[in-house]
């Protein structure tokens, strides 16, 4: 039985579609029928047709006009043409308009049966796969990235740029800002999101180990690999390489990294194969990658193959305005694993997160809210619930005097941003003269 | 359920061989089957430029000239059937009606260049009426690979298939 299926049969001759209707009703197809071209759309206006039999020659409007038709109605239907008068010209111009097949009358009941039941298969693969890439879309989509400052809307707007591009993308930011969240949202948002987004922590291992993360290995290789492995670069095949920490490279595996970028092609460790790959690069670092190159511990032409299109994640103190819509989120997020009544974060609660600087970024303020939420009680978020260190940061300096506490937030946006002078002086809204003036003023000194 | 089937033979087949045939084809359907020796008027059903016999035309000659609405009547005839769109048909029914048509043209080994086979043809032919008669009571065709209901578009899938109704089947043959 075919029942879910639907055919339409569009045909001027009345035997043609009577015959053709009782054949595939037997085979329990639901069949409809239409004498012309304004019969047939009016059929599609009323029901989803799942295959359209088609006669090429009709009066007026022919097949082939019809077929254009059908096709702004319903860009899925599976169009099979029927025709008494066989040429290759009319085949060809049919199956390239993207026409199912073609077939003439009279035709072979095994032939047209075989026809009907491969167009119903591949009609049904279609709507799996489709299926399919919708579950998949679902699933690979990124956690949703949180702000509303101008600086994230920049962010967002440079994710989107990009992902519909194959460019290198470099992501730089503190560590905490979420940066592995962008690149997987630049890879969801991109034409590789059927493949795997394969991430590599650059920074967390040793030298030869990275080697064979990345590249893999044959059996015997090396001491203890007792079977083949497949790379990271290999498993990314199709898809993209998210190289954390990519400044931790060593110099062994840069140059290594950089031939297979320029050849897209390479061998596993003590093998001989070559393997063709073809995979995007996004890549992530903390480290002020310009000066590693200046000191010569990272290669310049692999800086220049990595850093192609360069995406820079504010730190939460510099865009404030977010951490309220962050931390709600975070709320939110914990109340729904915990199962607890805690639905947001009192003003005082609030005001004590707005204060901190947040060194650790995002992060730290998810395990901030996080510890909250284990601690804390229904309805909301109290200052008490939050860790010691943010409440300390709240009552500084001891002395209150204004001076006292223009000095400790002075010293303390230095030291966060490296005594870089021109985006401390940008933090503090003051230019670069006043910020020296008042680091002598205040006997400020950078830390050896 | 009709009280009866009635097979008509427009064929040279003896009437003895079908009897054998009729009395199986009733047990599967649970009613009795008379065998007639009848005629036809298979002119008017003649396609010239194809030289094969319109089934749909043939159809309802039959139900003009054997009007028995009480029964299933289902003629066997020797002509070779088509439909306009295909090149043949095995035969032909009226899906939840009263009538069919079947040709024994394209059960003949000697239609594939093969030396005569009548018990094989007889065979094929029951299988062919039990087919035709399902579809007059309402069954579709059946994905089962044994199933009598199961469609043969070439004669070795004739071969294939038994001749009898499966579970399924018989279970929606009761409703009917």
């Amino acid at each position: 039985m075919n029942s879910t299926i639907s055919i339409l049969i569009v045909d001027d001759e009345k035997v043609v579609r009577d015959s053709l209707s009782k054949w595939f009703r037997e085979d329990g197809y639901h069949v409809g029928v239409a004498e012309n071209a304004a019969a047939a759309l009016k059929q599609l206006q009323a029901n989803k047709w799942d295959i359209i039999l088609l006669d090429i020659k009709m009066p007026g409007v022919d097949g082939m006009e019809l077929q254009q038709r059908i096709k702004e109605i319903d860009p899925s239907a599976t169009i099979i043409f029927i025709t008494a008068h066989a040429s290759v010209d009319t085949a060809v111009q049919a199956l390239k308009s993207g026409a199912f097949d073609y077939v003439t009358k009279p035709v072979d009941p095994d032939y047209l049966s075989h026809l009907v039941s491969n167009a119903v298969k591949q009609r049904s693969l279609a709507n799996e796969n489709l299926k399919l890439r919708e579950q998949i879309t679902e699933i690979s989509r990124a956690d949703e990235i949180i702000g509303d400052s101008p600086q994230m809307q920049k962010v967002f707007e440079l994710i989107k740029t990009v992902a519909s591009t194959d460019t290198t993308v470099m992501i730089r930011g503190e560590s905490g800002t979420g940066k592995e969240l962008i690149a997987r949202a630049i890879h969801s948002s991109s034409s590789r999101r059927y493949f795997p987004i394969v991430p590599v922590n650059c920074g967390a291992m040793p030298e030869g180990l990275l080697e064979s993360e990345l590249f893999g290995h044959e059996r015997g290789a090396f001491t203890g690999a007792q079977y083949r492995r497949k790379g990271k670069i290999e498993l990314a095949d199709g898809g993209t390489l998210f190289l954390d920490e990519v400044g931790n490279i060593d110099m062994k595996t840069q140059m290594d990294l950089l031939r297979v970028i320029e050849t897209k092609q390479f061998t596993r460790l003590g093998g001989n194969d070559v393997i063709k790959v073809d995979f995007r690069i996004i890549c992530a670092t903390n480290k002020d990658l310009e000066r590693a190159v200046a000191e010569g511990t990272f290669r310049e032409d692999l800086y220049y193959r990595l850093n192609v299109f360069s995406i820079f994640i504010p730190p939460l103190r510099e865009r404030k305005g977010d951490i309220p819509i962050l931390a709600n989120y975070f709320v939110k997020k914990y109340a729904r694993i915990m199962a607890k009544h805690i639905h947001t974060v009192a003003p005082e609660a609030m005001d004590v997160l707005m204060r901190y600087d947040w060194p650790g970024n995002v992060r730290e303020l998810e395990n901030a809210i996080e510890r909250a939420m284990v601690v804390g009680k229904e309805p909301a978020i109290r200052p008490e619930d939050l860790p010691f260190q943010l409440m300390e940061k709240r009552s500084m300096p001891a002395s209150g005097s204004l001076a006292a506490m223009e000095r400790a937030h002075i010293a303390s946006i230095l030291d966060q941003n490296n005594w870089n002078i021109s985006r401390s002086a940008d933090i503090l809204q003051i230019d670069r003269v006043t910020l020296y003036n008042k680091i002598e003023k205040y006997g400020l000194k950078k830390p050896q | 359920m009709s009280s009866t089937i009635r097979i008509l033979n427009v064929t040279s087949l003896r009437q003895d061989r079908l009897l054998r045939i009729g009395k199986r084809v009733g047990d599967q359907f649970g009613v009795e089957t008379t065998i007639l020796k009848g005629s036809l008027n298979l002119s008017r059903a003649f396609d010239s430029s194809r030289r094969q016999w319109n089934s749909t035309i043939l159809l309802a000659e039959l139900i003009h000239q054997h009007p028995f609405p009480e029964s299933k009547t289902i003629a066997v005839v020797e002509v070779d059937l088509f439909i306009p769109v295909l090149t043949f048909v095995f035969g032909e029914a009226q899906l939840e009606g009263g009538a069919a048509v079947i040709s024994t043209a394209r059960l003949l080994q000697q239609f594939y260049g093969l030396p005569p086979d009548d018990e094989q043809t007889l065979c094929r032919l029951e299988k062919e009426i039990v087919h035709e008669l399902g579809h007059t009571f309402g069954l579709f065709h059946c994905r089962h690979f044994e199933c009598v209901m199961r469609s043969s578009t070439y004669v070795e899938e004739i071969d294939l298939k038994s001749a009898e109704l499966c579970a399924d089947c018989r279970a929606l043959l009761s409703f009917h």
